[in-house]
């Protein structure tokens, strides 16, 4: 942490780092050197090993191979306390702030041998706090903040600390575009003053709006490094997705007339706040609706109001001929709605149940799982048996227990299971997140496969190549609200980018729906 | 081997090493714990220890139960102590006050009791499903409630009588009683116990092979799978709460309808908290439930012939308090290392490499 | 079961929205509800016409049944804002009542403490053992503490109290602390206390009970309460603590060693509930240790916890509340504690006006009724027998639980199990 590092010397080299966990590796060979002062983009999918990867750098997780360098020197992490002395800071995505402490106390917690925790810290933070941009009082408590105050909050966390060197970790997925421009402000500052920033992203107009060099991770291994200025968009995300980017051909439509979900004025209110506000959504039998929008704008409650998991405030939910608003969650799933959620593991799945268990979780009341209030457990069995084999669900039977299995194989499990039920609709959250690229394009196909069957799927991705690539129709969502359509056929990821951060129209591709 | 490994060994080891434990505490205290454990193993053919064992093992199976319905779906029923305190005088009284024909009789006593105690969980079940009210908190509280409320409804100026030094709740006449098996010298084996089986039997059918049971397995293993999967979490706690209190409202049965017919004072405390051990050692299992009530009951009867031999009988309730702690330990530790050894397996077996 | 006690259902998908700040100091609060406590004890001694309420006597048995209990909520209290729920209070209470008595009957009453104090912390190592280092859950292993150190007392009883005080459930007498008063003072407020003048006298009363003979436990918890508060909000080592309580990821990625922290919080709450153990046999009413003369008072120590919304300064309310109602019933009977009822009415009337003013429609029909019940309740009966009265810490807590939940805040990650990594 000398103060002479030149600025030939890089701030962080990372060489040849892998991590196995049991059953998979997250990290396979990775390599990544970022410049002192510069802006460094880590871009990759979700799961493509980016966190495992700054989990690393962090000290929170120790490579199984490869070397670490900080200015120059070698260094190993055992713990953040070992990171954090060498000058790395980390803001994490889901902040790491205790919300019932205080400004003050969650900053100066763990570095408290700095300043104390009194007057003197207080002082320290207030005159930190102009450089993130943060102007409450330290004192007041982390719950009453919003957003963007939490995550200034977490950049002042690791200012504290003297840390040289910052991973943000998807700053943005949570912040609405203004906030997104103020963070982008905040960082070109700090950058000024010798700041290094590790940028992690998989949105890559912001990766070339304010990143400096970007380093491509794709299944674990880092595939290259680029200028963000002198390669579009399209050939970075070919450099993530690799050669198994779908390209948007134009398909055969399958698309028919008939409306099996016909969403009307939905509209959702949580915390006093409205999260859904006006909802129009019609899906089609053959229809695939995308809907495109950044996290955290509504999707989420989206679904699960259409699923009766939240009740609506305002708004109809026709299935069919039949108006199923009233109707719990069951019921609607009895109705013909499949559903695969955005978290297998919290929603999708029971882990620790065998694989047969699972089958018959959302289908308890139906054949061939169940009859009447008794289970059919050979029924059940049987049918595990036939979604293994259908789906290619790699297991070495169907009673080991759905934690052993990979990723990729319980998302086939749970699509396999979500369309056995006969489904006229299926809703598909995220439905190859976090999967490996031989899941993801049998998923893809069965989707198809059923779409081409006469199934409405309401699709919601973060991957624009995805929704691009299986929609018939794409929806761009932002703040509760849908602000614009998108034909998948002409439709660039660019496009989608800007009007899902509100930035609005900017082809004939994206048609702004009438509104205030 | 899973089998093996994963479910019976944590409780072996437990046993054993509480039994260790107790030994070596023994020997610091002078004792032979090798002749210890001897006289209370003879003492079980003495007198009407086997009868007691057997008639001791039906009420703690009972309590065991109902604090393992709620187990299954995550659900604390720290209140199965008072849920059984509250009905055995609701029916005690009850049954001492009404005159119906034989049997007839019987079965309203039985009701009573079940309803009452269902009626005392649901208190915390809608504090739970309205408010938030964290159940354990609230059957603590619920317990305390249900020892001044007993002891106030048996006050001989409400509902009770005072008999020598002890008060109590009028006799329930012996047309309400439940026959038992006499054995001669040896005791009789309460008619409940026979119940207590068919409850056992009914809660493996339930969990097993019933949607009800699947769903509320799947409520305490994720509610967030489970909701998603169309249960209603709120439904759930509400049903498996009345469950567990209707049964734990029975505990008090094989002693009342079989024995005492009368609720009073000197009734016994702490099977409630004792049935939460059992619920913990048998995970939830009828099978390993009634070994562990079986285990539960020698101790406690067997212990009585300790005195002889200059050990104080506490040290069983040393062992039973030890054998709870370290099962759940072991339990914990076999349970982490199966699935890590699962992952590892799958992970061998298909040679899958990707990132996850 | 390994699964957390608490499933938080739903996280919130999106962060709330700021909230209105809106506090006043806490000292503040405290003088307040000290304050309107007096006046509306005041108002009920005098509207009822029972001075039993403020007299020094009933103020003196109020302090000595509340120590157990305020040991045991500070206990509660140091584990759960670690993120450890400890219903094992219960059986350390029990152990430490024990100690308390074998080291006490020896080598006196200070002697008492720190053994109490030794014998509390192993059951909290026991449980730091079994839920930190194990992640066995906290409910499970409290309640297996419970029944553990129960037996433990029993059997030690049994083994060398019986051949002293030949009872296995007693154990022989345990010399007491002497008591100190202020003389001057208590003369002074003794007087004003009969010359029955209305609020004046009350106060006087209840000061005169507060500086009365006064006993070094008492103290001795007074020191623990505030200096509870001070180490656990006012240093390096008690923000760490909380933190852990709070969200103990991020104070691990922030360089705190959660484990040891919930450990040295899990032992002090064991040798904090011991200590309150020793409070009981060190009682002037008690011999010594008597078998199940804890009594659940571990609970009602977490129950007082719970009322004072996880913070010392409530929680030593809490426990004066339920000190009090035990007092009130253990010195003047049933028909005093009636009074209490009346006191309930004339603060559900305060509520409802509040509640009026703010415009809280249903939450003041909700007062109306449940004061009118109370009322009826006062005016029909009597007495309230002696078998509810022991239990009123029980149902006011419930009641607080039904009416406070949304407004009580628990350490965010209280209950549930931590593994590193």
């Amino acid at each position: 942490m000398s103060t002479q590092v030149t600025s030939t010397t890089p701030a962080v080299v990372l060489s040849g780092i892998t991590k196995r966990f049991p059953g998979v590796v997250a990290n396979s060979d990775v390599h990544l050197s970022v410049a002192t002062g510069e802006v460094h983009a880590l871009c990759g999918e979700n799961g493509a090993g980016k966190s495992t990867l700054m989990k690393i750098l962090y000290g929170m997780q120790q490579p199984d191979e490869g070397t670490i360098e900080v200015a120059g020197e070698q260094v190993r992490f055992r713990t953040p306390a070992d990171a954090i002395k060498a000058g790395i800071g980390m803001v994490h995505q889901h902040f790491m702030l205790a919300d019932n402490l205080t400004v003050q106390e969650n900053v100066v917690l763990g570095a408290e041998a700095l300043h104390g925790i009194g007057g003197k810290a207080r002082r320290r933070i207030q005159e930190l706090a102009k450089a993130t941009g943060l102007t409450v009082d330290p004192g007041v408590l982390v719950e009453r903040l919003g957003v963007a105050d939490r995550q200034r909050v977490e950049i002042l966390k690791v200012l504290y600390r003297g840390a040289r060197v910052i991973i943000l970790d998807e700053p943005t997925a949570v912040l609405v575009p203004q906030e997104v421009d103020e963070l982008f402000t905040t960082l070109r500052g700090m950058q000024a003053q010798g700041f290094t920033f590790l940028f992690i992203s998989h949105k890559l107009d912001e990766v070339r709006a304010i990143a400096d060099s970007v380093t491509v991770i794709r299944r674990g291994t880092t595939v290259g490094t680029a200028d963000p200025k002198a390669v579009s968009s399209r050939q970075l995300a070919e450099m993530m997705v690799g050669s198994e980017l779908p390209s948007p051909e134009t398909r055969e439509s399958t698309v028919t007339e008939r409306v099996v979900l016909d969403v009307r004025g939905l509209g959702l209110v949580a915390d006093d706040r409205p999260v859904l506000d006006g909802i129009d959504l019609v899906v089609r039998s053959g229809e695939v609706v995308g809907i495109a929008g950044v996290e955290g704008n509504g999707q989420t409650e989206l679904v699960e109001t259409i699923m009766g998991i939240r009740r609506a405030h305002r708004g109809t939910v026709v299935l069919g001929e039949r108006d199923i608003s009233r109707l719990g969650t069951l019921a609607r799933r009895e109705a013909g709605i499949g559903y695969v959620p955005e978290d297998r593991h919290r929603q999708g799945l029971l882990l620790e149940q065998p694989l047969w268990a699972n089958r018959i979780l959302g289908y308890q009341t139906r054949r061939p799982v169940s009859r009447g209030p008794w289970l059919d457990l050979v029924g059940a069995k049987k049918d595990t048996e036939r979604i293994v084999a259908e789906f290619d669900v790699r297991t070495p039977g169907i009673d080991v227990a759905a934690a052993a299995l990979s990723g990729g194989n319980q998302q086939k499990l749970v699509v396999g299971r979500e369309l056995s039920g006969d489904p006229v609709l299926l809703i598909a959250s995220h439905p190859t997140r976090g999967v490996d690229v031989g899941a993801q394009a049998l998923i893809w196909d069965e989707i198809k496969r059923a779409r081409a069957r006469g199934l409405a799927v309401l699709l919601i991705s973060a991957d624009l190549d995805e929704l691009i690539g299986l929609s018939d129709t794409i929806k761009v969502m932002l703040r509760g609200r849908l602000v614009a359509d998108a034909d998948p056929a002409t439709v660039t990821p660019e496009d989608l980018g800007s009007a899902m951060t509100g930035a609005g129209a900017t082809s004939a591709a994206v048609v702004e729906v009438e509104g205030d | 081997m899973g089998i093996l490994r994963g479910k019976l060994l944590p409780p072996v080891l437990a046993i054993l090493f509480s039994a260790l434990l107790c030994g070596v505490a023994l020997v610091v205290s002078g004792a032979n714990p090798l002749r210890a454990f001897g006289v209370m193993v003879s003492q079980v053919g003495e007198g009407t220890t086997a009868v007691d064992i057997v008639n001791s093992t039906g009420t703690y199976y009972i309590a065991a139960l109902a604090v393992a319905i709620g187990f299954q779906m995550n659900l604390f029923n720290i209140g199965v102590e008072g849920q059984y305190r509250v009905a055995a005088v609701v029916a005690a009284v009850v049954g001492g006050s009404i005159a119906l024909p034989p049997g007839v009789h019987t079965l309203v006593v039985i009701l009573v009791a079940a309803v009452v105690g269902a009626l005392w969980a649901a208190i915390p079940a809608v504090l739970k499903v309205t408010r938030g009210v964290n159940e354990v908190i609230s059957t603590i509280m619920m317990n305390g409630l249900a020892l001044g409320l007993a002891a106030y409804l048996i006050r001989s100026d409400v509902f009770g009588e005072l008999r020598g030094n002890n008060i109590r709740t009028p006799e329930i006449p012996a047309s309400g009683w439940m026959p038992g098996i006499p054995l001669g010298s040896s005791g009789t084996v309460f008619g409940f116990v026979f119940v207590a089986a068919l409850l056992g039997i009914g809660y493996w059918v339930m969990m097993n092979r019933t949607r009800f049971g699947f769903e509320l397995r799947a409520s305490g293993e994720s509610s967030t799978a489970a909701t998603a999967g169309g249960v209603s979490a709120k439904k759930m706690v509400l049903i498996a709460m009345l469950l567990s209190g209707g049964i734990a409202g029975l505990v008090s049965m094989p002693e009342i309808l079989g024995r005492d017919h009368t609720y009073s004072l000197n009734f016994p405390a702490g099977i409630g908290f004792s049935g939460i051990a059992i619920a913990l050692l048998g995970r939830n299992h009828p099978g390993g439930i009634a070994f562990g009530a079986l285990l539960w009951a020698f101790l406690d009867k067997s212990a009585l012939a300790l005195d002889n031999v200059g050990v104080p009988r506490e040290i069983v309730t040393i062992m039973q308090g030890a054998i709870v702690l370290s099962v759940v330990v072991a339990y914990e530790v076999v349970r982490r290392f199966e699935l890590a050894a699962q992952q590892r397996q799958v992970g061998k077996e298909l040679g899958t490499v990707g990132a996850a | 079961m390994s699964t957390s006690l608490m499933n938080p259902s739903e996280a919130p998908s999106t962060v709330p929205p700021p909230r209105r700040a809106r506090r006043f100091p806490g000292w503040l609060v405290g003088v307040l509800g000290v304050a309107g406590a007096v006046v509306l004890i005041s108002t009920t001694s005098y509207l009822t016409d029972v001075p039993q309420l403020t007299s020094t006597g009933t103020v003196q048995t109020a302090v000595r049944l509340a120590l157990p209990i305020l040991l045991a909520g500070l206990g509660g209290l140091w584990a759960e804002r670690a993120g450890v729920v400890n219903i094992g209070l219960e059986g350390m209470m029990i152990m430490g009542t024990w100690g308390a008595a074998w080291a006490g009957y020896q080598w006196g009453p200070w002697a008492a403490l720190v053994s109490a104090a030794v014998f509390g912390a192993l059951g909290g190592l026991l449980h730091a053992i079994a839920t930190v280092t194990f992640g066995v859950n906290h409910i499970v292993s409290g309640v297996a503490i419970n029944l553990l150190g129960a037996g433990l007392a029993k059997y030690l009883s049994t083994l060398i109290f019986f051949p002293l005080s030949h009872n296995p459930r007693e154990s022989p007498a345990v010399p007491k602390f002497d008591t100190y008063s202020t003389p001057l003072l208590s003369d002074w407020l003794g007087d004003l206390e009969s010359q029955q003048r209305v609020g004046l006298s009350d106060v006087a009363g209840i000061l005169r009970g507060l500086v009365t003979g006064v006993s070094p436990l008492t103290m001795v918890a007074v020191l623990l309460v505030i200096g509870t508060y001070l180490v656990l909000w006012r240093t390096r080592f008690g923000l760490r603590l909380r933190s852990c309580g709070e969200n103990p990821v991020a104070a691990e990625s922030l360089g705190v060693n959660v484990y040891r922290y919930k450990y040295l919080a899990v032992l002090a709450s064991g040798a904090l509930a011991g200590i309150g153990g020793a409070a009981l046999v060190l009682n002037p009413g008690q011999p010594g240790y008597l078998e199940g003369q804890t009594n659940g008072r571990g609970f009602i120590g977490l129950a007082a916890m719970i009322f004072g919304n996880w913070r010392p300064g409530g929680l030593l309310g809490g426990a004066a509340l339920f000190g009090y109602a035990d007092g009130l019933q253990l010195r003047s009977g049933g028909k005093t504690f009636l009074a209490l009822v009346y006191g309930a009415v004339l603060l559900l009337g305060a509520i409802v006006v509040w509640q009026l003013v703010r415009r809280r429609w249903f939450a003041a029909a909700g007062g109306i009724v449940a004061a009118v019940v109370l009322y009826a309740v006062y005016y029909s009966v009597d007495e309230v027998p002696s078998e509810l009265t022991t239990y009123a810490p029980h149902l006011v807590t419930l009641v607080v639980l039904a009416a406070a939940s949304q407004r009580l805040r628990m350490p965010a990650a209280d209950g549930l199990v931590y593994r590193r990594g």
